[in-house]
């Protein structure tokens, strides 16, 4: 398996590199690590004209911490996240997916900005970036917008990304530190693209009464998916076991898997079931409550 | 033809090379370098058979072109074999222990293990068996794998100390 011809360019810029995409736009596509697009190129799934290799634009990969949010540069690579104490310290949720991503061959070249341009459905960072209600930063030769990711994800593998557009940053809000989340999947080998995987976030006042929820899905959508009527039920609510079983039978209710060789749309869903039980419950113990 | 000149540096030796701007990393140790220790096998991220040394990280060199490597320093499983022709501490826990047979996933398991005994070089069962899950083995179901990497870390450790 050989990719298909093309011309390579190589911007040492964020100037150069929108340059590059206003001029090539349709014709263009962006490589930073090809840990998704290089098995494209090599399957010929995509033959761009042209591949802008952006891992070497100056000033895209840092973690920061600013105004309530964890801005992370688009070329910053799985690894980084994974060893990053920011990320540990205001976002356990995220490092917690971080590793389920592939293998550590992946992370060691895989990027935030291509996990999240690339939108598989059943990948973990676009999974958690829906959960908390995160932004992304795009840049494009006349200036940035930040979009939300229901704007931002449209469908399996596609966004709302114009071709003259790129992914500059993207941002996770800073929740409380009292706060306990868990990020679980099931994948038919370890390392796998997830099969369903969940995401969830619990906070809880002295009560055991939920205060905080957040909880999306992966790979049960094409997009992925925010269970809110799962949070709003969830919010007020004082935990015990009849509530977790409520809340999970609500979520696989929620979502609209499809079907395909790896799982049926029956198990899609009974996965979701059990996966939010689990996730759930595992964000309460972490948020200090009790689940009997 | 798209071609473009690169520099790199391969198990210490400095190459500049003519290339077709789509060839893989993988193709480029072989066919041009005729490096023909590194593997490939499923030439799309899966099996981790071509797993090489880029700046000292291990990465899949399907999953990379090879002028996405220009200027950098590689190394393949043949940097592993000392000039009097001894083996490396993980070949020869691997040949001790039975941790091969047909011997085509080995170079990528080598590589993949390289980096990890430097990260961490005293792994729990857990940790190894972690750091192996993105290397497919068909023959040996890894339980040997598993006990070679414990060896070599011993025998690493003993070297370093």
């Amino acid at each position: 398996m050989k990719p298909a011809s093309f011309e390579y360019l190589r911007p040492a810029s964020l100037e150069e590199a929108l340059q590059y995409l206003a001029d090539l736009g349709e014709d263009a596509k962006i490589l930073s690590g090809g840990q998704s697009l290089i098995p494209v190129l090599n399957m010929r799934l995509s033959t761009p004209k042209y591949l802008i290799d952006i891992a070497r634009v100056e000033g895209l990969s840092y973690i920061r911490e600013e105004d309530g949010y964890l801005a992370i540069g688009a070329l910053t690579k799985h690894v980084e996240l994974e060893q990053s104490p920011l990320i540990a310290k205001h976002c356990p949720l995220l490092l917690e997916a971080v590793k389920w991503i592939g293998h550590p061959q992946i992370r060691q070249r895989g990027t935030i900005g291509g996990s999240i341009a690339h939108a598989d459905p059943s990948a973990e960072l676009p999974c958690v970036l829906a959960a908390l209600r995160g932004e992304i930063v795009i840049a494009h030769a006349d200036g940035e917008e930040t979009l939300t990711p229901e704007e931002f994800f449209l469908t399996y593998l596609l966004t709302s990304l114009q071709p003259d557009q790129m992914i500059k940053e993207v941002r996770f809000p800073i929740i409380s530190e009292k706060a306990g989340s868990a990020f679980i999947e099931v994948a038919r080998r370890h390392g796998d693209f997830a099969l369903v995987e969940v995401a969830a976030v619990i906070e809880l006042n002295e009560d055991n009464e939920i205060t905080l929820a957040r909880l999306a899905a992966g790979g049960a959508n094409p997009v992925p998916c925010v269970l809110e009527s799962v949070e709003d039920f969830l919010v007020g609510k004082t935990v015990d076991d009849s509530l977790l079983e409520e809340a999970s039978e609500m979520a696989s209710e929620g979502v609209e898997p499809d079907g395909d060789l790896h799982g049926s749309e029956a198990y899609r869903r009974s996965l979701v079931k059990t996966l939010t039980k689990r996730a759930l419950r595992t964000a309460i113990q972490r948020a200090g409550g009790t689940t009997r | 033809m798209k071609t473009m000149e690169i520099t790199v540096t391969v198990n210490g030796k400095k190459h500049t090379e003519t290339i077709e701007t789509r060839m893989l990393l993988s193709d480029f140790i072989r066919e041009q370098l005729r490096l023909t220790g590194t593997h490939l096998g499923c030439e799309h991220g899966v099996c981790g058979a071509c797993t090489v040394l880029v700046n000292g990280k291990a990465a899949r060199s399907c999953l990379m072109l090879a002028v996405q490597a220009d200027g950098c320093t590689i190394d393949t499983v043949e940097s592993l074999v000392k000039e009097d022709g001894s083996l490396h501490p993980l070949q020869q826990a691997f040949s001790d222990n039975h941790a091969l047979q047909c011997g085509f996933c080995t170079p990528g398991f080598m590589m993949t293990l390289v980096d990890f005994l430097q990260e961490n070089p005293n792994p729990s069962e857990g940790e190894i068996r972690e750091a192996i899950s993105g290397n497919l083995c068909r023959c040996t179901g890894y339980a040997n794998i598993v006990k070679a990497v414990e060896q070599a870390s011993q025998a690493l450790a003993k070297q370093g100390g």
